[in-house]
């Protein structure tokens, strides 16, 4: 529908308008254009005040966020007086967004009223807002033209900063159930306030800090009975869990109901707060959203230290004397103070994911606590911010939805590519392992062909650089190895210069090869007499176990290995003899070798 | 000598000891883990709780903590409750209590420590950043200060928890199984902090596992299995009968008691 119309909306001179008016209008925000620009200034801001991310400078980092939003709160105060018609206009249209009833219908009431809310775009409502694409929206939205983009934008900023911030300490406390249940139970908070304020003063109903202090009531209420239940009676973590969230559900349900047979009831846009509906947001929400984004903020950055302790180690916590049930409520009800101002936005429902996905994927990134809050603050305002950026451009994608999967991107990419933990480097590094693993059986496989050929020879165990070519048949009575695979493993040592193929089915070490080889073989020695003498393991087992072990060797535990056995083996720099028989001594059995070798070789290969 | 605290009841002056526990009672769930114990601990001594599996160790020590409540009793830190004198105690915790992936670095984990000293909403100033690098110097550590707690071994992580007890130069410590599973290195680097800090005069309580090492390390032990088997001087009490008494024969009927009285009322 929207793709049939670009021609159209073209032609039409919206943007030119909209930029030339917005700039006269917006003193504050004319100075940042961009949504983008906006969240780098105010993560610069923080990042100067904090050059280091140290838990003892989180201090710093929380006075630097207060600063970043103290700046930008004037902004919002000058366009709401600049724009006091648009205020009104958009409190209008929420009405109207409500009373169009289906969502669907309300997708499209949300549209209209967006391009209303900016007064240029009001003049040509006719043909501009059924003409606009889905390009021309998106310019509009980041460039900040829209008075009513300004506002959602903002607010959900404040939400996704402080979600992260508290989102690290409840994901750390390990308590991202209870925020769930903090975050239902809002619910029946909502539709218990709604009802007092109309029995109080029918008409009052949908006033924002009453429905957000009953939202903050219930949860902290259904904390309450979380821990009264696994304290008082003999049920578990998480059934109490299961049974507060879903009875705190059910009554907020059920309190709906009645709200619906209310005649201001149905009107009141309460359904709003289930899955989130950023439109519905004017300044004066987003000012309370600021406001109380502050005071946590302010807190997180106070207790930073206390909640640190809290989160790491309870016990040493409460025996050092912080009061840890007491710092535990201060959590919570962080946790449901967030919810309350996630309800616009992203709803009761998926506040939980946008208190847990980021510091989840902050963790990623970061391995101290103060950099890992920094990271989740970013990574939950760059969701609120790009997910509302996208329900704007796209009003019929629920905002509460958007924002959530924008997190969830972002979680996936970090699990996937985070330097340190990432899913695809540690594929990286047990692929790397497992072809060290492989290569180093071969060249231990080499080393015993060419010893055996020397001693069978000479009477002498091998030192130096052999002339001996090695059959590939040799090689593979040595483990139970495919052809393929050994081939395969073959020409990589030969890439890797260890090795040179004499014709198809020969080779020779080189020099560094051989040098290699004898360094695996005498690892693996060293262990097997190490086991042999020190652990008292018998012969006959020693070399599947130094097998598993060899592998891992580091320079200081070999060093250590050597000093331990140089009593009994003086001659160490050379390689010692092996302990035990080596398979090319039985081999005239090879039905023998093959069942003693398949659990020594097959194995470890794939550790 | 100072096997109980009703023997010297005449001029007994709890504030000269570090730790008197009175007819301590513990129970979990109304199973009783701890009967009446008894103890006074002698200044400047390094002191053994040696015990079997499920004899009350650990509780021993968080009772004395207030981590637990008890059910009668009194436990005296310097003559006066714990919770008066809690600077004066250092706590190491058993190692397996804390999530080692927690992101914080091995001096994080010292400064905590400190945190009681530095007081509420006020952050770790480098005054004493530098006390807690001083602390994991102590103990063996100082390069793997910035190391992330789980990049360090399980003795590693051992020393780092009794670098945090240490940084608080506290004049009691407790150890739950700071020798449970650590390295060579590391046992001895914690041999040699109990000892220096005994030669300071401080006492140390360490729950302690190894039935051989006790006479090498520790001056004082204390037998325990529910109640105090026996108490004292290492070189008295650390008696063959005396760990038969312990380990041996569980207390059969304490035992059928605990589990009556669980049935009956829970």
């Amino acid at each position: 529908m929207i793709g049939t119309m670009p021609a159209r909306a073209l032609r039409l001179p919206i943007d030119r308008t909209g930029g030339r008016i917005s700039k006269k209008k917006t003193v504050g925000p004319a100075r940042c254009h961009t949504a983008d620009a906006r969240f780098r200034r105010q993560t610069q801001c923080t990042d100067r005040t904090k050059p280091r991310l140290r838990v003892r400078t989180f201090g710093r980092l929380g006075i630097g966020t207060v600063l970043a939003l103290a700046w930008l709160m004037p902004a919002v105060r000058t366009s709401a007086v600049a724009a006091e018609s648009g205020a009104t206009r958009a409190s209008a249209r929420t009405v109207a967004t409500v009373a169009a009833g289906e969502p669907l219908a309300g997708g499209q009431a949300e549209r209209e009223a967006t391009s209303m809310a900016a007064p240029e775009a009001s003049a040509q409502n006719g043909t501009a807002d059924t003409s606009a694409s889905a390009r021309a929206k998106l310019v509009r939205v980041l460039m900040l033209r829209d008075y009513n983009t300004r506002v959602v934008l903002l607010g959900t900023l404040c939400l996704g900063v402080t979600a992260g911030v508290v989102g690290t300490f409840t994901l750390l406390r390990k308590r991202a159930l209870v925020g769930d249940v903090v975050s239902h139970a809002a619910l029946p908070g909502i539709a218990a306030a709604f009802l007092a304020m109309e029995w109080l003063a029918p008409g009052s109903g949908k006033s924002l800090p009453a429905l957000l202090a009953g939202a903050l009531a219930a949860g902290l209420l259904a904390m309450a009975l979380v821990i009264g239940l696994h304290r008082l009676a003999p049920i578990k973590d998480d059934a109490a869990l299961a049974i507060v969230l879903s009875v705190f559900f059910g009554c907020g349900v059920a309190l709906f109901t009645v709200v619906q047979t209310l005649p201001t009831g149905n009107q009141a846009g309460l359904q709003g707060f289930i899955f989130g509906k950023t439109a519905s947001m004017v300044a004066a929400d987003v000012m309370l959203i600021m406001q109380v984004a502050l005071v946590v903020l302010v807190v997180c950055g106070l207790l930073f230290k206390e909640l640190a302790v809290l989160c790491f180690d309870e016990g040493f916590a409460a025996a050092q004397g912080w009061p840890t049930t007491g710092l535990d409520v201060v959590l919570m009800t962080l946790v449901a103070v967030v919810t309350v101002i996630g309800l616009q936005s992203v709803g009761l429902l998926l506040v939980v994911a946008l208190l847990i996905i980021p510091p989840a994927a902050a963790r990623f990134w970061a391995d101290r606590l103060g950099a890992m809050t920094l990271v989740a603050a970013l990574l939950g305002g760059a969701s609120t911010v790009g997910g509302a950026t996208l329900s704007a451009v796209f009003p019929r994608l629920a905002a509460g939805a958007v924002i959530v999967l924008t997190a969830t991107c972002f979680f996936l990419i970090s699990l996937f590519a985070s330097p340190r933990r990432g899913l695809v480097r540690r594929a990286v590094q047990r692929a790397r392992l497992a072809a060290e693993i492989d290569r180093q059986h071969l060249l231990r496989a080499l080393y015993e062909c060419v010893e055996s050929e020397r001693t069978a020879a000479s009477g002498t165990a091998a030192d130096k650089a052999p002339e001996a070519r090695v059959s590939v048949e040799q090689l593979l009575a040595k483990r139970t190895w495919k052809t393929r695979h050994l081939m395969r493993l073959l020409r990589r040592a030969e890439r890797r210069g260890l090795l040179v193929f004499e014709n198809a089915r020969h080779v020779r070490l080189t020099e560094t090869g051989w040098q290699a080889a004898r360094r695996v073989a005498r690892n693996h020695r060293l262990w097997e007499l190490y086991l042999i003498q020190h652990a008292a393991m018998a012969t006959a087992r020693v070399d599947r176990y130094a097998d598993l072990i060899e592998h891992v060797l580091e320079p200081e535990i070999l060093a250590e290995l050597e000093k331990q056995l140089a009593t009994h083996y003086p001659d160490l720099q050379r390689v010692p003899p092996s302990p035990h028989a080596l398979d090319m001594a039985n081999a005239n059995d090879p039905l023998a070798d093959n069942r003693a070798k398949s659990d020594t070789g097959q194995r470890p290969r794939n550790t | 000598m100072h096997d109980t605290a009703e023997s010297s009841n005449e001029g007994f002056d709890a504030s000269q000891y570090p730790l008197v526990v009175r007819d301590l009672t513990v129970a979990y769930q109304r199973k009783p883990v701890l009967w009446e114990v008894d103890y006074t601990a002698p200044q400047g001594s390094l002191i053994a709780i040696v015990g079997p599996n499920g004899a009350g160790k650990s509780t021993l020590l968080k009772a004395i903590l207030d981590l637990i409540p008890r059910l009668s009793g009194e436990v005296l830190i310097f003559g006066k409750p714990y919770r008066k004198q809690r600077a004066r105690v250092g706590y190491v915790p058993q190692r397996e209590s804390v999530d080692w992936d927690f992101p914080v670095s091995a001096l994080d984990v010292v400064a905590m420590g400190l945190y009681r000293q530095i007081g509420w909403c006020r952050p770790v100033t480098r005054r004493y950043r530098a006390q807690a690098l001083e602390a994991l110097r102590h103990v063996g550590l100082a390069e793997l200060a910035q190391r992330q707690i789980s990049q360090l071994s399980g003795g590693q992580q051992q020393r780092v928890f009794l670098a945090r007890a240490l940084v608080q130069n506290a004049d009691l410590y407790l150890m739950d199984e700071p020798f449970a599973s650590v390295d060579a290195a590391t046992e001895q680097a914690i041999v040699d902090v109990l000892r220096e800090l005994r030669s300071r005069g401080k006492t140390a309580l360490v729950v302690h596992h190894d039935l051989g090492s006790v006479t090498d390390y520790f001056d004082q032990v204390v037998l325990l299995n529910m109640r105090v088997v026996a108490a004292g001087p290492t070189s008295e009490v650390f008696t063959p009968e005396n760990i038969r008494a312990t380990y041996g024969g569980k207390l059969a009927l304490l035992d059928e008691v605990g589990e009556s009285m669980r049935l009956g009322r829970g």
